[in-house]
């Protein structure tokens, strides 16, 4: 598998690391339901079959994390862009 | 002998000799293992796995599942190796397998005569009880009785490589059809690679006559290679399976040296190509099948292709007095090479009644008698001597020594299933073809379900046109060769129903006719749990012969269509690939890449015993003359820092450096504890927790200047909390103003600890005034100039709970300085010390490590508690304010020492109380760590129990299962020495 990483290029995937999900938001940690939406963000995942925007990062290259967006059954990604273009701390 | 007197792609110039079972033989270079074989009249070549009946060749390359061979001695001695693919070299070694005591006379082939009891399912059904007896008796006596070649037991002597290429478009098989994919694109001067599994181009053209612009096909191959070696965007790879299609690569594995004896210097016996493909031409082929019947599997009965190869390119007629049984007309002309080349042919008996005229012709003006809508039902011999043909109502015996069977051609569809593609059944051809296709990669040829020569060449030339202008490179007009195509057609036929003897669908897995019939009698309705009962498909060569025969008999049995019954797919890899190769140079010590210190060399000299640390090789202790076990060492070491001075190499802790306005904000963020208030000049301890809540890792960080830190983490947590410093900056908070990298490889550090360190240190310190206690006090941290201006980082904490300093220089000066400390030390008897010594005095601290830090403890489990500040936030927090995160009974950090003073305590031991049972309801917790204190003179230990430090003073067991004690254990504080901290601060 190979990710085009913004600032690389195209790499193999063996030089990413992976994290998951992308498109969970970081809770407020002073909302009244802080634990339960803490709970939600670290536990909770939705088994996609299809596009899933999950983060990587680039270890060994540029460092860089990464928001791909890949097909969860064949592998395909149709897009990778910086993770901090839009942060997910609201 | 069977050799023909001319022909062939042999060279006759170039004898080779070789040994079976132990007996010589010659051949020719161009011969496999098995056309020399049948050059030599080997019929016999192996017995099978379950029925240890008597095999011979079946096939001419891939496919093979009876000639199996074991390939080289000693070392090299590699089992189940094809002699269909195995290239002859001169003293090439091959012995038979799976017979005792010999091949000609075995005696487990009386399980034939107990086949009716042998069915499908027979171990499941046989040995299920007395359960005790499947280890110690069943499985033994079934793996000797079964299995089949023996692998060598020596380390291999030879070298695996890996390597990477890349083209745009990658033509897999170099037939009619792949050779014309190649030229087309090789002509608009895209890169193309052409892998041919076989060590010569041409697939199936070495085997055929079929003219191609009216000359010999060999003709058109040669003069296609000779193009395709001129163009310089061309790689031609002989001797390469492509066998896998992964994400965006395919696998193909190189047999560099398997055609040598011994790979020449430097050179790998395989080479692993990762090959990423902007997009492949699939021109694989398709593969003969066998025909289901009575005695098919007796050795002398053949593929009819692989009959048609053993004549036309190896110039061998496989047996004195051939018949052909056949559905399809493709065997006619087989039969037909053979009798051109001087062959004898006895008959084809063909299952259709009615075939086209000119066939019938052809074979009366060779004078083959031509049986129509016959079957061949039995065969007799140990290797075949006869076979019986039913036609017309009568039976008749034929004297035959070979038989060439053909039910048709399977494409190779394989790599198009390879992402989960399911191919579809093709009624015209009674064939599976591809369905849909991986992105980038289309079929072409007979692995398309394309059978006309013609249709082969078109189909290569428009694949290989579309790939390349898909591409953006512009293909030319293609100027076809004219091909006279031999005729294709067929019927399906798969079984022959009035069969008399065993009729095999998996020759190499010895599955029947019969074990079919009894598994759809069973109940079983799907062809993957069919495969699974019967072991279908399941061998070696993956039932590239049998899948579909034996598809087609179950639809039969349950009167359904072959679609309707199911679809045989295939996975990776498409044929055995060594384990080797995978594994390339990572083996042994070279499985991964050890790290070494900056001290390593040093260490060496001193004679220093290594462990391996993660992924660093660091110095466990240094033995010296006269102590006579690692204790004694480290002992002395231990009581050298407490009472004099030590030093040890702390360069793999990780080190982080981060710059920037808001780095104190980030790291109030990152630890529980308070830093952004940390003054220039000072390092703190700092615990960081998982965004769950529990601890991830800790270490301490300095702020040398108003915007400059530098953060050390644990060695086994260096990349880890990296990797998550990055995440909080980049993708959290990316609007504070912080810059940061990992400096753990440009730094050396060297941890100085004992009462005499600050002295030792003066002595290289260009400025020693600097190290008073005013200037560093206890976790003070200084920039300055050592060994006459070696820039250097001091930072005055101790780990072993002494006066002690960490100095860190440049990673090229870390020799350096540990050689200048040793040296000025001499007057103390400085003493360098290792991974044991520091251990022991880290738990005499009450320090906590990697056994405590096990991603099951919360700082509050640490006693670190009081620790996080109540006047921010940080990852983790709110999870760690989970109810059960608080609960007061979780296991608390205690110290513990035995009662018995003598005892001695073991990590891993759990906690009991007094008379309880040793069960797990009355598991309260479990000990971490373990030494013996030199300094106290016995053992003690850190670990957790319910309670925590409102246990100190009870009793409590030290119960240990798995090594047998049972001890009393009194709780204490886990600070076992110094726990004012006087000596830190002295």
């Amino acid at each position: 598998m190979q990710i085009t990483c913004p600032y690389c290029g195209a790499r193999d995937a063996q030089e990413y690391s992976y994290l998951g999900d992308a498109t969970q938001k970081w809770p407020d940690p002073t909302g009244h339901d802080a634990e339960s939406a803490f709970h939600d963000y670290v536990y909770l995942r939705d088994n996609l079959s299809g596009a899933q925007e999950e983060f990587w990062v680039h270890v060994a290259g540029c460092r860089r994390w990464v928001r791909v967006t890949r097909d969860m059954r064949s592998h395909e990604i149709s897009r990778v862009q910086f993770a901090c273009h839009e942060g997910v701390s609201s | 002998m069977s050799r023909l007197a001319s022909g062939g792609l042999i060279d006759r110039a170039q004898p080779h000799c070789f040994t079976f079972d132990g007996k010589g033989f010659g051949g020719f270079a161009g011969d496999t293992l098995a056309s020399a074989l049948l050059a030599n009249d080997v019929k016999l070549v192996g017995r099978s796995f379950k029925y240890h009946r008597p095999r011979g060749v079946v096939g001419s390359g891939t496919e093979e599942p009876n000639a199996l061979v074991e390939l080289r001695t000693g070392a090299r001695r590699e089992p189940n190796s094809r002699a269909t693919t195995t290239e002859l070299y001169d003293g090439l070694d091959a012995l038979s397998q799976n017979r005792w005591p010999s091949l000609d006379f075995d005696v487990l082939a009386v399980n034939s005569l107990f086949s009716p009891f042998f069915g499908a399912a027979f171990y499941y059904k046989t040995f299920m009880w007395p359960k005790a007896a499947w280890e110690k008796l069943y499985e033994p006596a079934i793996r000797k009785a079964a299995g089949l070649g023996r692998a060598a037991e020596l380390p291999d002597p030879d070298h695996y490589e890996k390597a990477q290429a890349f083209c745009d478009v990658l033509v897999i098989g170099s037939g009619p059809a792949g050779l014309m994919a190649a030229l087309t694109v090789g002509r608009t001067g895209a890169r193309v690679i052409l892998a041919e599994e076989d060590f010569c181009f041409g697939g199936r053209l070495l085997s055929e006559k079929t003219a191609i612009n009216d000359a010999p096909p060999l003709d058109f191959v040669a003069r296609s290679l000779a193009e395709l070696q001129s163009l310089p965007n061309v790689r031609l790879m002989s001797r390469t399976s492509v066998f896998g299609l992964y994400d965006d690569c395919y696998g193909a594995i190189e047999r560099v040296s398997d055609h040598l004896p011994v790979p020449t210097p430097y050179m790998p016996r395989q080479r692993y190509w990762r090959i990423v493909a902007r997009r492949a031409v699939l021109a694989a082929g398709a593969i003969d099948r066998p025909i289901v019947f009575g005695g098919n599997d007796r050795p002398g009965v053949m593929l009819a292709a692989a009959v048609q190869s053993y004549v036309n390119r190896f110039a061998v007629a496989p047996a004195k007095r051939m018949a052909f049984f056949a559905n399809n007309d493709a065997a006619w002309i087989a039969a037909f090479n053979l009798r051109d080349a001087g062959g004898e042919v006895a008959a084809i008996v063909d299952t259709r009644p009615d075939i086209a005229n000119a066939l019938v012709a052809a074979a009366q003006k060779r004078g083959i008698r031509a049986i129509l809508g016959g079957e061949v039902f039995a065969t007799s011999g140990k290797t075949l001597a006869s076979i019986e043909v039913f036609a017309k109502g009568r039976t008749e015996r034929l004297a035959v020594d070979g038989l060439a069977m053909s039910g048709g051609f399977s494409p190779n569809v394989h790599l198009t299933c390879h992402h989960g593609g399911r191919p579809v059944w093709n009624e015209n051809i009674a064939a599976f073809t591809p369905g849909k296709c991986p992105t980038g990669l289309t079929v072409a040829g007979a692995a398309s379900g394309a059978y006309a020569l013609s249709a082969c060449l078109a189909e290569g030339a428009r694949e290989g046109a579309t790939a390349a202008t898909d591409l953006g490179f512009v293909a030319h007009d293609l100027n076809l060769p004219k091909a006279a195509d031999a005729p294709t057609s067929l019927s399906a036929f798969w079984h022959v129903a009035r069969s008399k003897g065993m009729a095999f669908v998996d020759f190499q897995n010895d599955v029947k006719d019969k074990d079919i019939g009894l598994a759809a009698k069973e109940g079983f309705r799907s062809v993957e749990h069919l495969k699974r009962y019967t072991t279908l498909g399941m061998a070696t060569d993956q039932g590239k012969l049998s899948n579909l025969p034996g598809l087609a008999i179950l639809a039969e049995k349950l009167g359904k269509s072959i679609p309707e019954t199911g679809v045989t797919i295939f996975r990776p890899p498409w044929s055995p690939v060594a384990l080797g190769a995978f594994a390339g140079h990572h083996r042994g010590g070279d499985f991964r890449p050890a790290r070494i210190t900056p001290t390593h060399a040093l260490a060496e000299e001193l004679v220093a015993v290594f462990v391996e640390a993660g992924p660093w090789l660091r110095a466990a202790y240094f033995p010296r003359n006269g102590e006579t076990d690692w204790q004694d060492t480290v002992n002395r070491e231990v009581r050298a820092v407490r009472s004099g001075v030590g030093l040890i190499d702390v360069s793999t802790f990780g080190k982080i450096d981060l710059q920037g306005p808001d780095v104190g904000t980030l790291l109030d963020r990152v630890y529980i504890n308070m830093f952004s208030t940390l003054a220039p000049g000072k390092a703190r301890y700092g615990v960081m927790l998982r965004e769950d809540g529990f601890v991830m890792d800790d270490g301490t960080t300095a702020r040398l200047s108003q915007n400059h830190w530098v953060m050390t983490t644990t060695t086994a947590n260096a990349a880890k909390v990296s990797q998550h410093l990055e995440f909080c900056a980049q993708v959290l908070w990316p609007e504070l103003d912080v810059r940061m990298a990992s400096v753990s490889e440009q730094w050396a550090q060297i941890a100085v600890a004992g009462p005499r360190s600050r002295d030792l240190i003066a002595k290289i310190a260009d400025d020693p005034a600097t190290l008073g206690n005013d200037a560093l006090p206890y976790m003070g941290a200084v920039e300055m100039r050592v060994l006459g201006g070696v820039k250097a980082r001091i930072f005055r904490l101790s780990f072993a709970g002494e006066l002690g300093f960490e100095i860190a220089v440049p990673a090229h000066k870390g020799e350096v300085l540990a050689r200048a400390l040793l040296a000025a030390g001499a007057e103390w008897d400085v003493t360098f010390y290792g991974l044991e010594a520091l251990a022991v005095m880290r738990i005499e601290k009450g320090h906590v490590s990697g056994p405590e830090l096990n991603g099951q403890t919360t700082a509050a489990d640490l006693g670190f508690g009081r620790m996080a500040s109540t006047k921010k936030d940080f990852i983790g927090r709110v999870l760690a304010g989970r109810a059960g995160l608080r609960d007061a009974q979780r296991p608390g950090f205690v110290g513990l020492r035995p009662v018995d003073r003598s005892q001695r305590l073991r990590a891993g031991a759990h906690f009991l109380e007094r008379g309880a049972a040793a069960e797990t309801a009355n598991d309260i917790g479990y000990l971490t760590s373990a030494t013996f204190s030199p300094h106290l003179g016995h053992s003690i230990g850190l670990g957790f129990i319910q309670g925590g430090a409102t246990r100190i003073g009870d009793v409590v067991r030290a119960w240990d299962g798995v090594r047998g004690s049972d001890i009393e254990v009194e709780i204490c504080p886990p600070c076992f020495i110094d726990p004012e901290g006087a000596r830190l601060r002295g």
